[in-house]
C-alpha cells in the first residue's frame, strides 16, 4: 500500500519528527546521481531516531549526509528516498581537556572541532583530506592523511559512538574513557561502513596534545625504487616520524616528505638524522608543503586508494607509473609510505584506460597483501570498473548487514558486495 | 564425561585430531576448571588440544553439528572468567599452537599462532630492533590469542594503544566452522572492520587461529623514574600536571601505601619507606626529547610534594621498579589470605575524587582496599582484601568491589579497562549500557554465532534470540530453557 504508509505518505510523519525541518528533495540533493524524495535535518539524536522510525514505517531508503564532501564515494545507492542531513547535529557536547577526550555531535565540521581543541593546546590527530567534512562523515568513510603513520586512523581515535539503527532504535557503544573493553567495539564496525549500518549522531574521540614544533624534510628521488628504499629507511629508524609521504606525478621524479613533530630542541636533531638517511638533496623546512594532506584527485576525476605492505610501496608506485604511461594518462600519486597511497586520474580519461590502470595496480597491490579501491569516479568509469575489488570476509559482512538492517534500507548498494 | 553427546563428540574428535589431542579423563579436565579468576570453577566436558587451523575448524564443526557449546582458552591467565569452561561443552585450548610463523621487520609485522606467548613475540623481534607493544602484566605467560580475545592492554598502552591497535589481521574459525581471513599485513582492508569488532569479543565471535601483529621500532631512549609522595592526592596531582603539560609518557603507574606494603613483602622491590603513594613514570623515544621531557616530569613530581625521586640508572634498576608494580596482584596474597582484583576505569581527572570515595567505602565497611593503577589512563585495579575463612567476608568484599564499579560508571568510566567482561561482569553490563545498547551488540553476535555456541554466557547478562523481533519477552528465554545459556 502506498499513500499513508508508503514512500508517498512519509512527509507529514517526517515533518513531525523534526519540527518541520523536512522538505521535498531538489536536484542538488542527489546522491551520486540518485535523487531522493525528501530531506530532513534533525538537531538531536532523539529527532534522528524519530526520523528513522518514520523511515522504517514507510520503507524509506536512507542516506545520511554531513557536508556532502564524499557523497559520490562508493557505488551509487540503488535507491534513496530520504537524505538525513546531519549538519543540524553540531557542537562539542563535552571537552574535558585533562582527560584528552571530547564528545562531539556528528554533524560538527572537523575544522570547527579542531578550533575548539586548539584553544586547549589539543587536537584530534587526524588529517582532513577534504575541507568542510563533518566528523560523522569522516567516521562513515574513514578518511585519513599523512599523520596516520603515528596516530592511526579514525578507528583508533574513536572511543565511543551513539548511532540510530535502521529501525529507529538509539544505541551506544564504547564510552568516554580511552581504556575500555566493555562490550563489542561498534565504533570500529561503523568506521568506514559508508552509512550502511546506522546513522551516527554523536562520537567520542580521544585527543592528543598539539606538538609545539615541527620540521619537514623533503627530498626528490629518481624513481619508485629509490623512494621505497629511502622511505623504508626512515620508517625503520628511531626518529619517530609523524608522517613519511611519497608523491609521484606521471613518470616524473618521486618526492619523499618526512614530518617530524615534537619540541624545538628535538625536531632539529631528528631532522638532521632524517637528512642523513635521505641524502644531501634533502631540504629541511618548518612548514608543510602546500597540499600536504590533499587527495591527488578532484571533481570529475577518478580517485583510488591503494594499500600494500611497506616493501610493496615501490612496486605500487611503479605499476601506477607504467600503467599510466601505457594508457597515455598522467596518474598522480600521494600517500603514506606505510602502505596507503591515493592515486588520481584526471577527468575525461577514457573509462577503458581507467579500468586498465585499476586492474594493473590491483594485481600488484594484491601481491603485496593489499587492495585497490575506486573511491570516486564519473558514471561512465564506474560502469567499466569493479569499484571495490575482491573483499575477503564478505559473507560475514553480509550477515552483519542483514542483522542490523534487514530491510537493506541504509544506503543500499553503496558498499562492498552490493551491501 | 557425562553425556552420550559428548562421548560421541570425543570419539569423532579423536579420529580427526588424534587420541592425544582430546582429554576426557576427569583429573586432567579438572586442571582446566578455571582461568586466572579462580573463584569460578567449571570442569569442562572435554578438552581439545588442536595443533593447527584445520584442527580448530574440525572441533568447531563437530560442536556445531552436535549443538555443543565450546570455549576457547589460551594460557588461561584471564581475570574475568572469559575462558570459564562449559560443563557440557568443549574447551578448545590453543596452547599447542605456539609457532611464530614469520617475523617480518621490513614490514614491521609478525605472524603468529594464537598460543604464542606475548613476550615471545618481542623476543623474536628484538634482534631486529623491534618489539610487540601491548604488555599486560602477565606477558611472560599470556597468549596472543587470549590477548586478541580480551583486547589486552598493559602499562604502556597509554602511549602505544591496546591489542586492537596492534593487530592487523587474523585468520579465524567462525562459529559455522568456516575459516575466514580478516585483514593482513597491509592497512585498511576494504569492507566492514570486522577485525576491529572481533578483537576484544572475548571468544564469542569465533576462535583466532593466526594473528598478524604490528611490530614497533624499539625507542632510542627509555627513562624511568620512581617518585614517592605523601599520599595518592599529591601523586595524582603530579600525573595531572604531567599530562596537562602535553607530555605523553610511555607509562604512568601508581600504587598506594597498602599495595606498596604488599609488593615489598613479596618481592623486596625497595620502594621508598613510608611512602603514601609511588608513581612510576616512563618516557621513551628520541633521546633529546626524552631528556627534556624527563626533566619536566621530575619538576612536576617535585612541585607536587614528591618526597623522593629515584631515576633508574640502568635496565636492572628499571626492572626493579617494574617488578614491584607488575607483581602487585600476586603480592597482595602476602598481606591478605584472599582478594578480588577489580578492573574499572574513570576519567583520569576524577582520580582524586574516586580514590577518596574508595577510601570512605573501605572505612565504612572495614574492607581493606589496596590500589594499583594505570594512572595515565584512569584504569584502576583496586585489590579488595578479605579472608574467606571468616563467614560473610567474601560477600562483603564482593559488595565493596561492585560498589567500586558503580563509582566508575557514576564518573563516566567503564566497568572494565582490560580484563574483560567474561563471566564475572556480565551482570554489571546493564549498569553501563541500556537494553537497546546490549541488544544491538547482540545483533553482531547473532551475525557471527546465531546458535550461541561460541563461549555462551559471557559478556551479556541475557542472551538475545537471534532473529527475534525486539520487544518484551515472557517466561524463560528459549536459549536458557535449552540449557545453552544462563541468566546472570
Amino acid at each position: 500500500m502506498r499513500g499513508a504508509t508508503g514512500v508517498d505518505g512519509a512527509l507529514p510523519g517526517l515533518r513531525d519528527a523534526v519540527a518541520d525541518r523536512a522538505r521535498p528533495a531538489e536536484d542538488g540533493d542527489a546522491v551520486a546521481g540518485v535523487v531522493p524524495r525528501y530531506v530532513v535535518r534533525p538537531t538531536s539524536t532523539a529527532e534522528t531516531a524519530a526520523v528513522m522510525a518514520v523511515a522504517a514505517a514507510h520503507d524509506l531508503c536512507v542516506v545520511a549526509r554531513g557536508a556532502g564532501t564524499k557523497q559520490d564515494w562508493g557505488v551509487p545507492p540503488r535507491r534513496v528516498d530520504l537524505v538525513v542531513d546531519t549538519t543540524g547535529l553540531t557542537g562539542v557536547v563535552e571537552h574535558v581537556a585533562g582527560d584528552l577526550v571530547c564528545v562531539v555531535r556528528a554533524g560538527t565540521p572537523v575544522e570547527s572541532l579542531q578550533a575548539v581543541l586548539a584553544e586547549a593546546g589539543q587536537q584530534l590527530a587526524l588529517d582532513l583530506p577534504l575541507p568542510g567534512a563533518t566528523l560523522g562523515g569522516t567516521v562513515a568513510v574513514s578518511t585519513s592523511g599523512p599523520r596516520r603513520l603515528l596516530y592511526g586512523t579514525m578507528r583508533d581515535l574513536l572511543i565511543g559512538v551513539t548511532f540510530v539503527r535502521a529501525d529507529g532504535i538509539v544505541a551506544s557503544a564504547g564510552g568516554k574513557v580511552v581504556k575500555n573493553v566493555a562490550g563489542y567495539d561498534f565504533g570500529k564496525l561503523l568506521t568506514g561502513s559508508y552509512g550502511t549500518l546506522g546513522v551516527v549522531t554523536e562520537a567520542v574521540v580521544r585527543l592528543h596534545p598539539r606538538p609545539v614544533a615541527q620540521r619537514v624534510v623533503r627530498c626528490p628521488v629518481a624513481g619508485p625504487a629509490d623512494a621505497g628504499r629511502l622511505a623504508a629507511a626512515v620508517l625503520g629508524s628511531q626518529l619517530v616520524p609523524s608522517a613519511v609521504e611519497v608523491e609521484q606525478r606521471g613518470d616524473g621524479p618521486v618526492a619523499v616528505t618526512v614530518l617530524l613533530e615534537g619540541i624545538e630542541s628535538g625536531v632539529d636533531l631528528r631532522a638532521a638524522g632524517t637528512r642523513d638517511l635521505l641524502g644531501a638533496d634533502a631540504a629541511v623546512d618548518d612548514r608543510l608543503p602546500p597540499g600536504f594532506t590533499d587527495l591527488p584527485f578532484g571533481a570529475g576525476g577518478t580517485g583510488l586508494k591503494v594499500t600494500s605492505t611497506i616493501t610493496g610501496v615501490a612496486a605500487v608506485l611503479e605499476s601506477l607509473r607504467r600503467a599510466g604511461t601505457r594508457q597515455g594518462v598522467e596518474v598522480a600519486v600521494r600517500g603514506s609510505a606505510m602502505g596507503v597511497l591515493h592515486a588520481g586520474l584526471p577527468a575525461g580519461t577514457p573509462p577503458g584506460a581507467v579500468a586498465a590502470v585499476v586492474e594493473a595496480v590491483r594485481a600488484v597491490a594484491r601481491e603485496h597483501d593489499g587492495s585497490a579501491v575506486v573511491l570516486t569516479a564519473p558514471p561512465d568509469v564506474r560502469a567499466e570498473v569493479d569499484v571495490w575489488g575482491p573483499v575477503p570476509g564478505l559473507d560475514l559482512m553480509r550477515r552483519v548487514k542483514d542483522e542490523l538492517d534487514p530491510g537493506h534500507r541504509l544506503a543500499p548498494g553503496r558498499f562492498v558486495g552490493g551491501i | 564425561m557425562a553425556s552420550p553427546v559428548l562421548e560421541t563428540l570425543a570419539a569423532r574428535l579423536r579420529s580427526e585430531l588424534g587420541d592425544d589431542a582430546v582429554l576426557t579423563d576427569r583429573a586432567q579436565l579438572r586442571t582446566y576448571e578455571c582461568d586466572g579468576l579462580a573463584q569460578y570453577k567449571v570442569t569442562p566436558g572435554l578438552v581439545a588440544l588442536p595443533r593447527g587451523t584445520g584442527d580448530v575448524a574440525a572441533v568447531v564443526r563437530a560442536c556445531n553439528e552436535a549443538g555443543v557449546p565450546y570455549v576457547a582458552r589460551g594460557s588461561g591467565t584471564g581475570l574475568s572468567g572469559g575462558a570459564l569452561p562449559h560443563a557440557d561443552g568443549v574447551l578448545v585450548v590453543t596452547s599447542q599452537m605456539r609457532e611464530i610463523l614469520e617475523v617480518d621487520p621490513a614490514n614491521q609485522r609478525a605472524v603468529v599462532e594464537p598460543g604464542v606467548i606475548n613476550l615471545a613475540v618481542t623476543r623474536a623481534a628484538a634482534p631486529d630492533g623491534y618489539y610487540y607493544a601491548p604488555d599486560p602484566s602477565s606477558q611472560q605467560v599470556c597468549s596472543i590469542g587470549g590477548n586478541v580475545a580480551e583486547n589486552s592492554g598493559g602499562a604502556h598502552c597509554l602511549k602505544y594503544g591496546f591489542t586492537t591497535n596492534h593487530v592487523l589481521g587474523v585468520e579465524l574459525v567462525e562459529p559455522a566452522g568456516t575459516v575466514v581471513r580478516l585483514g593482513g599485513k597491509a592497512p585498511d582492508p576494504p569492507g566492514y572492520d570486522l577485525l576491529g569488532a572481533f578483537v576484544g569479543s572475548e571468544g564469542t565471535l569465533g576462535i583466532a587461529t593466526e594473528v598478524t601483529v604490528r611490530l614497533v621500532r624499539a625507542p632510542e631512549t627509555v627513562r624511568t623514574l620512581l617518585a614517592a609522595f605523601p599520599s595518592t592526592d599529591e601523586a595524582g596531582g603530579a600525573v595531572s600536571a604531567i599530562i596537562g603539560a602535553g607530555v605523553v609518557p610511555a607509562a604512568v603507574e601508581m600504587m598506594d601505601a597498602l599495595a606498596i606494603e604488599a609488593a615489598e613483602a613479596a618481592v623486596q622491590c625497595g620502594y621508598p619507606e613510608g611512602a603514601g603513594a609511588v608513581l612510576i613514570v616512563e618516557l621513551d623515544g628520541p633521546a633529546a626529547e626524552v631528556e627534556a621531557q624527563f626533566a619536566e616530569v621530575e619538576r612536576h613530581c617535585r612541585d607536587n610534594a614528591a618526597t623522593e625521586i629515584r631515576v633508574a640508572a640502568d635496565d636492572v634498576e628499571r626492572a626493579l621498579f617494574w617488578k614491584g608494580r607488575k607483581s602487585a596482584f600476586a603480592a597482595v596474597g602476602r598481606i591478605s589470605p584472599d582478594y578480588i582484583v577489580q578492573d574499572g576505569v574513570i576519567p583520569r581527572t576524577a582520580l582524586p575524587d574516586v580514590l577518596r570515595r574508595i577510601a570512605a567505602l573501605s572505612a565504612e565497611t572495614g574492607v581493606r582496599v589496596a590500589n594499583v593503577f594505570h594512572a595515565g589512563d584512569g584504569n584502576l585495579h583496586p585489590l579488595v582484601l578479605f579472608d574467606d575463612s571468616v563467614p560473610g567476608q567474601a560477600e562483603q568484599a564482593e559488595t565493596v568491589s561492585g560498589a567500586i564499579l558503580d563509582l566508575c560508571v557514576e564518573y563516566g568510566g567503564s566497568i572494565t579497562g582490560e580484563h574483560g567482561v567474561g563471566a564475572d561482569k556480565a551482570k554489571y553490563m546493564p549498569r553501563m549500557f541500556t537494553d537497546d545498547d546490549l541488544d544491538t551488540m547482540q545483533m553482531l553476535r547473532c551475525a557471527f554465532d546465531p546458535r550461541h555456541l561460541s563461549n555462551p554466557g559471557k559478556i551479556f547478562p541475557t542472551p538475545r534470540l537471534c532473529g527475534e523481533v525486539p520487544g518484551r519477552r515472557k517466561g524463560p528465554h528459549p536459549l536458557q530453557a535449552a540449557g545453552l545459556a544462563e541468566v546472570f
